[in-house]
């Protein structure tokens, strides 16, 4: 098990440089992902999923983020999820919280970045991915 | 004078043990009131009113209905004391005490202030599943784990305790329970590595009589090495902590999110706890003792008398919460358990224990679909898991498929109905399998410590995602089943007219024949009910009411943006038609035969 963990860890600190010239911040082929992608996906299953709902999709509380980021910038997803953001009023209850001291999160910005904007961009369905090369 | 006389009532309250609280032992036994979440302390959910009945019960109607003015979900239930019913809300959690002679009018309402960064560490929604009454109190646990008593005529606050911290993840969702001359309360948080646990508090002023938790060390948990029993052995010196590695105790989990039942006469309360730290099993060796555990503890000093470990080493998050049922002189097999405990666990798994001893009757499957294990060995009491579903076994990294029930399990924190009438346990129950892919997590104070990945979806072969059912809980066999299009998210109520009702995530109330479920009445309401029906009588007259108000778990799949998708079966998948035929919004219905 340790191996595997040591391997993937590798595998994520590659990753970033070989994308570094593609325009798109994910890699779709045939329907499945590159690493950082997958990570992306199963980063937002654990700390951002039980509010805007699996796939991104949105919940009865919480904002559609495939929709989201069709008009957010790289920029303001990144302060939205590093700062958070809060809206409460007598009839709203909404309540983004701030990730800037959340390593899984921080670490692994760009990579959620990445699998949501595939997602937003059609380039990927609902459910879980499989990944290039498996 | 007066003096004397008080000193004389404290004497009397001591003398006939800390245990007695008459008023409202009294009063759970009277139908025209509705006065703790569940009914009775047995939690039976379960009323003598017999004027409506199978034969009239498709007359009933809706008399009068009220906004709460809170979108998210509303679970939970209205309690009934004497005139008066008193009706609450997710976040903000506002309580309402609404004039039963002048129908909705307010007679008073309540809103605590509370920070609303304690949202972004709720779960599963903002949901709370109500106060508890008992000596003129109303007893609040807010979404902050502030527990306040108001005082039931006015609203006014009598004190205030803080029961945990939202910084850590702490959170309440659950209801307070009074016995005797304390109220005790649990602690939600399990997401978060938190470690559970359940606090008395004097019923009189706040002050903190005993907490005990669900893991660590012998002291923590209360657990007498020598007289606390399992399985009908002594646990030995420290039971939890030897289960774990090092000292990952400390995030154990082991939340206690779910419903109080209680025995006065062995004064024995009973509740379970919920997953262990992450849900990664991988990163957790050992048995994560006592997470996943049936308790029986002293209701005046909290030492445990018992406990029941149903899944050792949780690898799928199913929380052993549900409520406890506390049935009398049940037939199992050719032997008359005086005193059985009743437990339809998220696993799947039916359980009937021995109540006095913790001794194990019964652990039968709830739904045909449950394949994560073949059966419990009644020797051990360990569930026999099936090696192609251990999340454990096919290890971090890999995605685990086709396991049932999901993580929300056969049957989630909403309470079943018990009528000792039929002998039959009537059954709100989920029909989802889910793929299950584990990976590392560290552990941050107030952070989500999940560690999975998960994709729901119904059963193969099946396109409804829940059943009501009735359970024999002597022989372990479903009598009937009833399938519906979504999970029952809503709590049952059974009475003596032979009808049970419960409430649907589209929004129905629905009433059924207790002997076959045949559908005797539904009723639209104008939002996905999560909550629970209640019953009682005004001016001799009987009422059935319910909070609708979508949201909960089962609302986390319920966005707009889901409808037309279909490629995949997504968590939500499950659940992507739901907003088709609800939107939120929390209102009280209240029902009753024309006149
Ligand atoms: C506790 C619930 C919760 C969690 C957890 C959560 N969010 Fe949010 N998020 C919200 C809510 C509610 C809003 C909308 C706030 C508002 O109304 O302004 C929001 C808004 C956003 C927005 C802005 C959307 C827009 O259209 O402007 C982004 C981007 C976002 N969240 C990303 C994330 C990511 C990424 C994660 C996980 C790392 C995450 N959120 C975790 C509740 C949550």
């Amino acid at each position: 098990m340790k191996t595997v963990f040591a391997l993937t860890l590798a595998l994520l600190a590659m990753v970033p440089a070989a994308r570094a010239d593609d325009e798109k911040p994910y890699k779709v082929e045939n329907g499945k992902v590159d690493q950082a992608t997958f990570n992306g996906y199963r980063r937002y299953g654990n700390s951002c999923l039980q509010c805007h709902g699996p796939d991104g999709a949105g919940s009865s509380y919480a904002p559609n983020l495939t929709e989201s980021l069709k008009h957010l910038s790289h920029e303001q997803f990144a302060e939205t999820v590093i700062n958070g953001r809060q809206n409460i009023s007598s009839s709203q209850q909404n309540v983004m919280p701030s990730f800037g001291h959340v390593e899984d999160v921080v670490t692994y910005l760009d990579d959620i970045y990445g699998y949501l904007k595939a997602r937003s961009d059609g380039a990927l369905g609902r459910g879980r991915p499989e990944r290039i090369g498996r | 004078m007066l003096r004397r006389v008080a000193l004389a009532c404290a004497l009397a309250v001591t003398a006939t043990g800390a245990s007695a609280n008459p008023e409202l032992l009294r009063m759970q036994r009277d139908p025209n009131q509705w006065v703790m979440p569940n009914g009775n302390y047995a939690s039976w959910r379960y009323s003598e009113l017999n004027q409506i009945t199978r034969e009239n019960v498709g007359n009933l109607k809706p008399t009068w209905q009220f906004s709460t003015g809170v979108l998210r979900g509303h679970e939970g239930g209205p309690l009934v004391v004497g005139e008066v019913m008193y009706i609450h809300t997710p976040f903000p959690n506002r309580v309402f005490a609404l004039d039963l002679n002048n129908p909705g009018r307010v007679l008073w309402r309540y809103e605590p202030t509370q920070d609303p960064t304690v949202i972004g560490v709720m779960c599963c929604d903002t949901v709370n599943r109500g106060p508890a009454y008992a000596d003129g109190k109303i007893i609040l646990s807010q979404a902050d784990t502030t527990v306040v008593a108001l005082d039931a005529k006015t609203g006014k606050e009598v004190w205030k305790v803080k029961n945990g911290d939202p910084a850590k993840g702490e959170t309440a969702t659950m209801a307070p329970m009074v016995f005797g001359d304390k109220v005790l309360i649990g602690i939600s948080g399990g997401e978060y590595g938190i470690r559970g646990h359940v606090t008395a508090y004097n019923l009189a002023d706040g002050k903190q009589a005993w907490r005990a938790y669900s893991v660590g060390t012998d002291e923590d948990i209360k657990f007498d090495p020598q007289k606390t029993m399992s399985m009908g052995q002594p646990v030995g010196a420290n039971s939890s902590i030897k289960t774990w590695e090092g000292d990952q105790w400390k995030m154990g989990g082991g939340s206690t999110w779910g419903w109080f039942s209680y025995d006065p006469d062995l004064n024995l309360i009973y509740y379970g706890s919920g997953n262990p730290g992450t849900w990664n099993p991988v990163q957790r060796p050992g048995d994560n003792k006592w997470s996943m555990t049936i308790f029986a503890r002293d209701a005046t000093t909290g030492v445990a008398k018992w406990v029941y470990q149903m899944t050792p080493h949780d690898e799928w998050d199913y929380d052993g919460v549900n409520e406890m049922v506390l049935v009398d002189n049940l037939q199992v097999g050719n032997q008359r358990v005086a005193k059985a405990l009743v437990h339809m666990d998220r696993n799947g798994f039916g359980y009937t224990l021995n109540r006095e001893n913790g001794q194990l009757m019964v652990a039968q499957k709830f739904d045909p679909a449950v394949n994560w294990a073949t059966h419990v060995d009644m020797e051990t009491g360990r569930p026999q898991v099936v090696s192609q579903y251990s999340t454990r076994a096919q290890g971090e990294d890999n995605n685990t498929k086709n396991i049932c029930p999901a993580a929300l399990g056969t049957k989630d924190q909403q309470p079943s109905a018990w009528s000792p009438k039929a002998s039959l346990l009537f059954v709100p129950t989920n029909h989802v399998c889910m793929d299950y892919e584990p990976f590392r997590v560290s552990y941050s104070a107030g952070q989500p410590f999940i560690g999975a990945t998960l994709s729901m979806y119904p059963p193969q072969g099946s396109d409804n995602l829940g059943n009501f059912i009735a359970w024999n809980p002597g022989s372990g066999k479903i009598a009937w089943s009833k399938p519906e299009r979504f999970s029952v998210w809503s709590g049952a109520l059974a009475t003596a007219g032979d009808v049970v009702f419960y409430g649907t995530l589209e929004g129905y109330l629905k009433a059924v024949d207790t002997k076959d479920g045949k559908e005797l009445f539904s009723y639209r309401t104008p939002s996905g009910i999560i909550g629970n029906v209640n019953t009682f009588t005004h001016k001799g007259k009987q009422y059935v009411a319910v909070m609708s108000g979508v949201g909960g778990w089962a609302g986390i799949g319920m966005a707009a943006g889901l409808q037309g998708e279909s490629e995949g079966l997504g968590a939500v998948g499950a659940y992507k038609s739901l907003s088709d035929y609800t939107q939120l919004g929390g209102v009280l219905t209240v029902f009753a035969l024309p006149n």
